[in-house]
C-alpha cells in the first residue's frame, strides 16, 4: 500500500509539471463546463443541472487520456523497466495510477461544481451521495479503460490513434455532448452500448431527479463490472519492457473488456427504459428565454 | 567455489529464433567483482537481465543471495539492485524525489543524503531528471542503484557511451565500492574496464563463455606469447634468433627486432648470451605481456568491437 501511495505521489506530481497531461485534466474540462453551461443551458440555472451530467461525465472519461499517454511513453523510454528492477508489482504500479487519477479529477469536479454554485447560481444538484458515486466509478472504470489502451499499443502514435477513435465515439454517441434523446434512432441504438451512456444516464438522473443510488443499480452495476475486468485485464497484460510482445490473443482479451455492456445493450435496446428515461428528461427541462433550443445542430 | 552467492548453470535465453544465451554457467563469491566481457550482442546483458529477474529464462538454474529470480522476483528485488541499459527516469522527477522514491521501496535502507553527497550530486538535488548530464545521470543511476545496500549489484555496461573523463570517474566509484567488498556483476565490452576492475573475468562470445580466470590468469594462459622488442648496435639474423632458447618466432621490423616468446625470462637470457658471443650490444629492449585483447582475438579471431 505504502508502494502505492508513494507511486501515485509521484505520478500526481509529473503530471502537474506536464502541461500536455494538465490540458487533459483541467483545461479541456473547463473549456467543456463553460461552453455547456453558457452556450447550451443559456447560464440557466435549471437548465445547467441538466447539462452538469454530461459536463462531469466529460470531466471523468478523459482520465483515460493521459493515464495511457503516460504509460506508453513510460514504457517507450524504458521508464517502466527501471522501476521493475525494484520491489514492485505489476498491480502496484496500475494501481497507482488510478488512485493519481482520483487526486488529478476530482478537484477539478470540485471546481465545476462549486463555479456551477458561485458563477451561475445553481442549487439543485440532486443526489449529492449518487452523484459521488458515479464520479469515483466513472473516474475508475476509465482509468483503467486508458489501462487497457495502454497495455494493447505499442508506441505513442497508436495510442494516440485508438485514444481519438474512442473519444469520439464516447463523447458523441453517449449523449456526453448531445443528448441522445434528439439522436438518430440508430445513433441511440449503438449508444446503449457505450458505457459512457451509462455514466452519463447515472449522473443525469443523480442530478435532475435526485435519484437514489439504489435506483441507479443497473448503472452502478454494469460500470463497476467494466472497471473491474478492465483492470483485471490490464494487469495481466501489463508490460514493463518497450519490446515485450504482446500476447498473440491481447487484442480480443481487451476488447472482451466491453462484454458488461454488449450484455446490456442488447437488453436496453430490447426494453427501451432508458431512452424513454432520456426522453422524458430532455422534455421536463423547463423552457429557456429562446425557443427549445437543446444543441447547436438544431439552434436556428 | 566455498560459498558462491551466485550461482547460474547452463542458463539459455532465445529470442524467437535466435538463441542469445547458450548455455552460461558461472558463479560469483561474496565480494568478487565478476565482469563479463564480450562485444556487443554476445548475450551479456540477456545474462545478467534474467538474473536480475527482468528475463524470463528458457533453460537453466539459477540462484542468487539464494533465491530463484523467476520464483521469488519481490524477494530477489530486495536483496540486489542494478544500473540498466536503455533505461529512463520521468524527464520532470528531482533528483532527490527520485532517489527518495526509489529507497522508499526496499525494506533496507541507506541515507540518500550521504549518498548524493558520495556520487557528486548534491548541488544537483533539486535538478531535474532531463537537465543532467549523461555522466551526472549515471552517478544517479548508481546512487539509486545502492539505495538498498544491496548484496549482490549488477552494472550493465556502466561506462557505455560517456566520455573518458566521466568514464574515469565512473571507474573511481567502482573501485571504491570494490574496496567496501561489494559484490558487483559488470558486463563491459571494454577491455581497460575487465582489466582495471574485475577480480575474475568470464569471456563472452555469442552467448557462451568461452574463457573464465583473473585477467593475469587468463593472459597466462594465453598461447599468444609475449613480445620482446629490442634494438641492437649491429644487426643480427633473423635466423638465429628465432633458434634461440625460448624464442618462438623473430622478425625485424623497421630496424628493430621483434621476438615472439612463450617463456620471456629464458628469451631474454639467451638473447643476452647470444648477443655477448656475437659481440654485438643490447641498446634498448621493451617487454609487452598479452592484454585481454589478444586473448580475445586468439580465442575468436575477431576484435572485441568490430
Amino acid at each position: 500500500m505504502k508502494t502505492i501511495l508513494t507511486l501515485a505521489s509521484m505520478r500526481i506530481r509529473i503530471t502537474l509539471r506536464n502541461k500536455a497531461f494538465l490540458f487533459f485534466s483541467l483545461v479541456m474540462p473547463m473549456g467543456f463546463f463553460f461552453a455547456f453551461c453558457s452556450l447550451l443551458a443559456k447560464g440557466i440555472p435549471e437548465r445547467i443541472t441538466f447539462w452538469m451530467g454530461p459536463i462531469l461525465s466529460l470531466t471523468v472519461m478523459g482520465t483515460f487520456w493521459g493515464l495511457s499517454m503516460q504509460l506508453v511513453t513510460w514504457r517507450e523510454q524504458g521508464i517502466l523497466r527501471r522501476f521493475r528492477l525494484a520491489p514492485i508489482a505489476a498491480a502496484s504500479m496500475i494501481g497507482a495510477s488510478i488512485v493519481a487519477n482520483f487526486a488529478l479529477i476530482l478537484p477539478t469536479v470540485i471546481l465545476q461544481l462549486t463555479l456551477a454554485r458561485v458563477i451561475y447560481h445553481v442549487t439543485n444538484f440532486g443526489n449529492l451521495f449518487s452523484l459521488l458515486v458515479f464520479v469515483l466509478l466513472g473516474i475508475s472504470c476509465f482509468g483503467a479503460l486508458g489501462l487497457v489502451v495502454a497495455s494493447v499499443t505499442n508506441t505513442m502514435q497508436e495510442t494516440q490513434i485508438i485514444n481519438q477513435l474512442l473519444w469520439f465515439a464516447l463523447i458523441f454517441l453517449s449523449g456526453a455532448t448531445v443528448p441522445l434523446a434528439v439522436m438518430p434512432r440508430v445513433v441511440q441504438r449503438i449508444g446503449l452500448f457505450l458505457p459512457a451512456t451509462y455514466l452519463v444516464s447515472g449522473l443525469q438522473r443523480a442530478l435532475v431527479y435526485g435519484t437514489g443510488i439504489f435506483s441507479l443499480w443497473v448503472e452502478v452495476i454494469s460500470l463497476a463490472a467494466w472497471g473491474i475486468l478492465a483492470f483485471t485485464i490490464s494487469s495481466l497484460l501489463f508490460r514493463w519492457e518497450p519490446e515485450a510482445k504482446l500476447p498473440r490473443n491481447a487484442k480480443l482479451w481487451a476488447v472482451s473488456t466491453i462484454l458488461p455492456f454488449i450484455l446490456l445493450g442488447i437488453w436496453e435496446n430490447h426494453n427501451g427504459k432508458l431512452l424513454k428515461q432520456a426522453a422524458n428528461m430532455l422534455d421536463e427541462r423547463p423552457p429557456a428565454n429562446a425557443p427549445a433550443a437543446t444543441t447547436p445542430s438544431t439552434n436556428p | 567455489m566455498a560459498n558462491p552467492i551466485l550461482q547460474v548453470e547452463n542458463l539459455v535465453k532465445r529470442y524467437d529464433d535466435v538463441e542469445a544465451v547458450r548455455g552460461v554457467s558461472f558463479s560469483v563469491a561474496e565480494g568478487e567483482v565478476f565482469g563479463l566481457l564480450g562485444p556487443n550482442g554476445a548475450g551479456k546483458t540477456s545474462t545478467v537481465e534474467i538474473l536480475e529477474g527482468l528475463r524470463v529464462p528458457d533453460g537453466g538454474t539459477i540462484s542468487v543471495c539464494g533465491l530463484d529470480p523467476q520464483k521469488d522476483p519481490i524477494a530477489l528485488k530486495n536483496e540486489i539492485n542494478a544500473t540498466l541499459q536503455a533505461t529512463s527516469l520521468p524527464d520532470k522527477l528531482r533528483v532527490i524525489e527520485a532517489i527518495r522514491m526509489f529507497a522508499g521501496f526496499y525494506k533496507r535502507n541507506r541515507n540518500v543524503d550521504d549518498l548524493l553527497k558520495r556520487f557528486g550530486l548534491e548541488e544537483k538535488r533539486q535538478a531535474f531528471y532531463h537537465q543532467l548530464s549523461g555522466g551526472q545521470k549515471q552517478r544517479l543511476a548508481l546512487a539509486m542503484a545502492l539505495v538498498n545496500d544491496p548484496r549482490v549489484l549488477f552494472l550493465d555496461e556502466p561506462t557505455s557511451g560517456l566520455d573518458p573523463q566521466v568514464r574515469r570517474e565512473i571507474y573511481d566509484i567502482i573501485e571504491e565500492l570494490k574496496r567496501e567488498k561489494k559484490t558487483i556483476v559488470l558486463t563491459t565490452h571494454y577491455i581497460e574496464e575487465a582489466e582495471r576492475l574485475c577480480d575474475r573475468v568470464a569471456i563472452v562470445d555469442h552467448g557462451k563463455v568461452i574463457a573464465m580466470g583473473t585477467p593475469r590468469e587468463l593472459k597466462q594462459k594465453s598461447e599468444h606469447t609475449s613480445r620482446i622488442e629490442a634494438r641492437f648496435a649491429r644487426p643480427a639474423s633473423n635466423g638465429t634468433l628465432k633458434g634461440l632458447d625460448g624464442v618462438n618466432d623473430a622478425r625485424e621490423v623497421g630496424g628493430a627486432y621483434v621476438l615472439h616468446c612463450q617463456k620471456t625470462a629464458r628469451a631474454i637470457v639467451s638473447l643476452v648470451k647470444h648477443l655477448e658471443a656475437e659481440n654485438n650490444e643490447l641498446i634498448s629492449l621493451e617487454i609487452s605481456t598479452p592484454s585481454l585483447e589478444d586473448v580475445f582475438i586468439e580465442l575468436t579471431g575477431r576484435r572485441l568491437r568490430d
